[in-house]
């Protein structure tokens, strides 16, 4: 449990962020191994989205082969040791596992397939050497879990690869954005390093903007765009620019980038959305050492699209939820943060698509001297649109050929959050950074170019 | 049949060769009869007998380590092997002590395993000697595969039917009490043993002993298991593992008219199904030793309870009223009915779609099983009972065992099935696939009764099946 009091140690600081799933000992992970049925056509398998050979990989711990098992992993998923930690998955292979049918308990697989990359990570580093040189050169926009994979890819078919990073590190979100618990800079960092032994040109702090992927087209024999998502959506509401009301992502950021004693925080937390970086936002606050931590959401419970999972670790973390609860104005008095006004709000009709009206004077207000705004990311406009010809859809996501990642751009294909058949989730970003580069590599092998 | 004992509970005190045992589980000679505290405690936990471990008149040295194990994916000890020797203790001490257990438990069977050189008067000196402790009986071990096989003794003479023959008849001429010849496996035919243990006079036998194994090899240090210094030396296995082959050879005793005496069965007894097993085959009573030594003596009160369970269920007032009933269901294979058939019938509403009887028939059996790939909305469709594996988390719903959209179903093809039931062995869900009989519309008809028949021009050769 957090430490409650107000003034926590550095120590406490960190015990409060230390991993919520614990990596599994030798012996707990060869008997939990062991529970594997080792399905045919397994559906964990199935339901990975980049499909990693579940079974296959745990018969090997099961038989003491970690380096074959993180092999196994690693030959579907490059950042397997940061998705086994990341992953939402009790919804993705632990949710579809059938032990969940017998004895309604699923096996660990995210805790195995940790267990696995950690003791290869301990054993030796590089699984993968370049391919022999084709003389193609690929220039990758966005150094996040998209991009890496698409550069590790690319790289063991021997093409070259440049990687324009616009953060100061690689690995975008998987670096920074994940709650911390989860996952460490360290570790991730890790993850980076594997993809760059393969020698990849990383050019950090290097933003590209639309005439700069004009010219990368000019230049390369293809471009993959794999920028991510930028800040966060603005609540639209009085008070919102304080420096006290943070956007979540920023506020996720500081718990990886600064000692956690050094963090921004409030003893009275209002953290403004439904999705999962609300709870993750929620989760670091509470371990931050705020008293309270409020989720305040303008829907039903049934609505909030935060995975059930996240919201019960939340609610046992302490963390409280306001539903029906619209935000109208973040209330200031002396220039500090005094609360947030909302105004109460009901459902007409049912679902996602129901309409929200508010409630006659029902406006209330939950005081707070600290607020999280964390609706869910915007899409990077200014670069999207300035890219010529590029199609987007309505969410203004690039739109791309969903079996080869292509864009309505020759050359220019898009991979991870940006562009528009995907799950915002790492393992996805993973996904389709390799299917951008097979479609890349099978661009390039028909002798296609752009120069 | 109606418990005809006072409670209503069933009896399970058994009699063997006259000796009396409150139930019909003892230790085997093995190390947790090594001591009068060891075997005091077992009895007081609940164990009806116990063979003391192998009494010599000189105690032998044992070597260090001694025992090595197989364990099977994730479980310890599925089997068990020891290079361990008979009693490194004196024979003063084991007899004293023998004496005051049987003093202390004169309701229980105490027997006393031996072992000596083969020289009549030594057997004499040792029968006697044990005689007057007031023990119940004799266990001669022939079995003992390794360490004293060497000097002459243990499977030396179980191996062969003529010296078995000799020494029983020399323990015979000095004994007064119940003498068992305990039976080693490392042999080409058992019965010969048992026959020759029988022509001797012994009053029963027990089997089997343990069976010739190297455990494994240290992949790093190259060493066999269990090592001595680096090297190793064969010993002998026991314990779940040898179940199924100690089964055939307590069966082949049993079903022998040479032999016809009272069998105490041994060989991977770990749970009271188990000992069930070795009495329906003809075993009076069992003796355990692995399972104890995983788990302690506590586990007689498993075997207690479930043995006495099982029988107020089917109606058994005493052992004696189920010793031998499968005895007579072993028989050759030539005897079996060719026009027996059955064909496996998977359970939709149990079935998990794991997959694994599919690729066990696909890949090792007879293809005689279908994938279908269905929509997860169509497989709910399908399989109302399925409902109850729908979850709901954040605004999107799952299905156990659905991936990528779609659930496999399995279902077996039963024309061409051939009643293997291999599907139905590795499928993890109870009673999910079941083997059905079918009615092949034809009289029963061995091989045997079928090759008279062929012969006899009266039928026609049987045509070979169809195969995909």
């Amino acid at each position: 449990m957090p430490a409650r009091n107000s003034k926590p140690t550095l120590k406490q600081l960190k015990d409060n962020f230390a991993d919520v799933h614990p990596p599994l000992t030798p012996d707990e992970a060869v008997t939990e191994a062991s529970r594997c049925l080792f399905c045919y056509d397994a559906p964990c398998t199935r339901a990975c989205p980049t499909h990693i050979d579940i079974p296959n990989f745990i018969r090997k711990i099961m038989h003491r082969d970690n380096a074959g098992a993180a092999r196994t992993i690693l030959d579907a998923n490059i950042f397997g040791g940061s998705c086994a930690r990341v992953c939402p998955t009790e919804v993705l292979c632990e949710g579809a596992c059938v032990d969940n049918t017998m004895l309604n308990a699923p096996v660990q697989i995210g805790r195995l397939q940790r267990f696995a990359c950690d003791a290869a990570h301990e054993e030796s580093f590089g699984f993968y050497e370049a391919g022999a040189a084709t003389g193609k050169q690929v220039a990758i926009v966005g150094g996040g879990p998209a991009g890496l994979s698409c550069a590790h890819e690319l790289r063991k078919q021997g093409h070259r690869v440049t990687v324009y990073e616009a953060r100061k590190v690689a690995g975008g979100l998987n670096t920074l954005g994940i709650a911390a618990y989860k996952i460490t800079t360290d570790f991730a960092l890790t993850e980076v390093e594997r993809v760059l032994h393969l020698g990849v040109d990383l050019k950090l702090k290097s933003p590209v903007d639309g005439a700069g992927v004009a010219e990368l087209l000019d230049t390369h024999d293809a471009v993959c765009l794999a920028v991510g998502l930028g800040n966060t959506a603005a609540l639209g509401i009085a008070g919102e620019d304080h420096k006290d009301c943070m956007e979540s992502l920023a506020f996720i950021f500081q718990t990886h980038e600064k000692p956690l004693n050094k963090c921004r925080i409030g003893k009275h937390v209002v953290v403004i959305g439904g999705g999962n970086t609300a709870i993750d936002a929620a989760n670091a606050a509470i371990r931050l050492g705020a008293e309270s931590v409020t989720i305040a959401y303008r829907r039903d419970r049934a609505s909030m699209p935060a995975f059930t999972h996240e919201v019960d670790f939340a609610l046992s973390s302490n963390v409280d939820f306001v539903f029906h609860a619209k935000p109208k104005r973040v209330m200031t008095k002396a220039g500090k943060v005094t609360g947030v006004r909302f105004a109460r709000t009901r459902l007409q009709g049912k679902g996602r698509k129901a309409k929200l009206v508010a409630v006659p004077n029902g406006d209330f207000t939950i005081p707070a001297d600290f607020v999280v705004k964390a609706l869910g990311q915007e899409p990077l406009d200014d670069l999207v649109t300035s890219i010529s010809k590029l199609k987007t859809n309505k969410k203004r996501r690039i739109v791309v050929d969903q079996a080869t990642g292509a864009t309505s751009v020759r050359g220019l294909f898009a991979a991870g959050d940006c562009q528009a058949d995907t799950m915002e989730e790492v393992v996805n970003a993973v996904q389709r950074g390799k299917i951008a580069a097979a479609g890349i590599d099978a661009m390039l092998a028909t002798g296609a170019t752009l120069r | 049949m109606i418990a005809s004992n006072t409670n209503g509970r069933p009896d399970l005190s058994v009699d063997f060769c006259g000796v009396r045992s409150p139930n019909p589980f003892w230790l085997a000679s093995a190390p947790p009869t090594n001591s009068g505290y060891q075997v005091r405690r077992a009895f007081e936990a609940g164990w009806g007998g116990a063979v003391w471990k192998t009494l010599n008149h000189d105690p032998i040295v044992n070597v260090s380590s001694r025992y090595g194990a197989v364990d099977y994916d994730g479980r310890k000890v599925m089997g068990l092997n020891n290079i361990e020797l008979i009693t490194d203790r004196t024979l003063d001490v084991n007899l004293k002590e023998i004496a005051e257990v049987k003093r202390d438990f004169p309701n229980h069977a105490l027997f006393v395993s031996l072992m000596v050189e083969s020289k009549r008067e030594t057997w004499h000196d040792i029968v006697k000697q044990t005689q007057d402790t007031g023990a119940d009986g004799i266990e001669l071990n022939f079995g003992c595969p390794h360490g004293m096989s060497e000097r002459g003794m243990g499977a030396a003479v179980g191996q062969v039917p003529e010296y078995c023959s000799m020494i029983v008849e020399w323990v015979k001429e000095a004994a007064e009490i119940p003498v068992i010849v305990k039976l080693t496996p490392n042999i080409t035919d058992i019965r010969a043993a048992g026959r020759a243990a029988k022509q001797g006079g012994a009053d029963a036998v027990s089997l089997i002993n343990t069976i010739n194994s190297v455990m494994g090899i240290d992949l790093d240090t190259f060493a066999p298991k269990p090592a001595v210094r680096g090297m190793g030396s064969h010993g002998g296995y026991c314990g779940p593992a040898v179940k199924p082959i100690a089964l055939n050879m307590v069966s082949q005793i049993a079903t022998d008219p040479d032999i016809d005496i009272p069998i105490s069965g041994i060989g991977g007894i770990q749970a009271w199904h188990d000992a069930v097993e070795f009495m329906l085959l003809g075993s009076t009573s069992v003796q355990v030793c692995t399972a104890v030594m995983h788990y302690g003596f506590r586990i007689v009160e498993h075997l207690i309870s479930g043995m006495t369970n099982w029988m107020a269920e089917k109606g058994f007032a005493t052992p004696a009223d189920f010793i031998g009933k499968s005895a007579t269901r072993i028989t050759d294979w030539g005897d079996l009915d060719l026009n027996y058939k059955v064909v496996a019938e998977i359970d939709a509403d149990k079935c998990i779609n794991c997959g694994l009887c599919f690729i066990a028939c696909e890949d090792g059996c007879h293809q005689s099983i279908n994938i279908e790939s269905v929509t997860e909305k169509e497989f709910l469709k399908r399989t109302p009972s399925a409902k109850d594996r729908v979850f709901t988390s954040g605004t999107d719903q799952y299905t156990y065992g659905a991936g990528d959209g779609y659930v496999n179903i399995y279902t077996i093809n039963q024309d061409t099935c051939v009643g293997c039931n291999m599907c139905s062995l590795v499928c993890p869900v109870q009673g999910c696939i079941s083997m059905k009989e079918i009615d092949t519309g034809k009289e029963p008809m061995s091989w045997r009764e079928y090759q008279e028949l062929l012969a006899a021009g009266k039928i026609d050769p049987i045509e070979p099946p169809e195969h995909v």
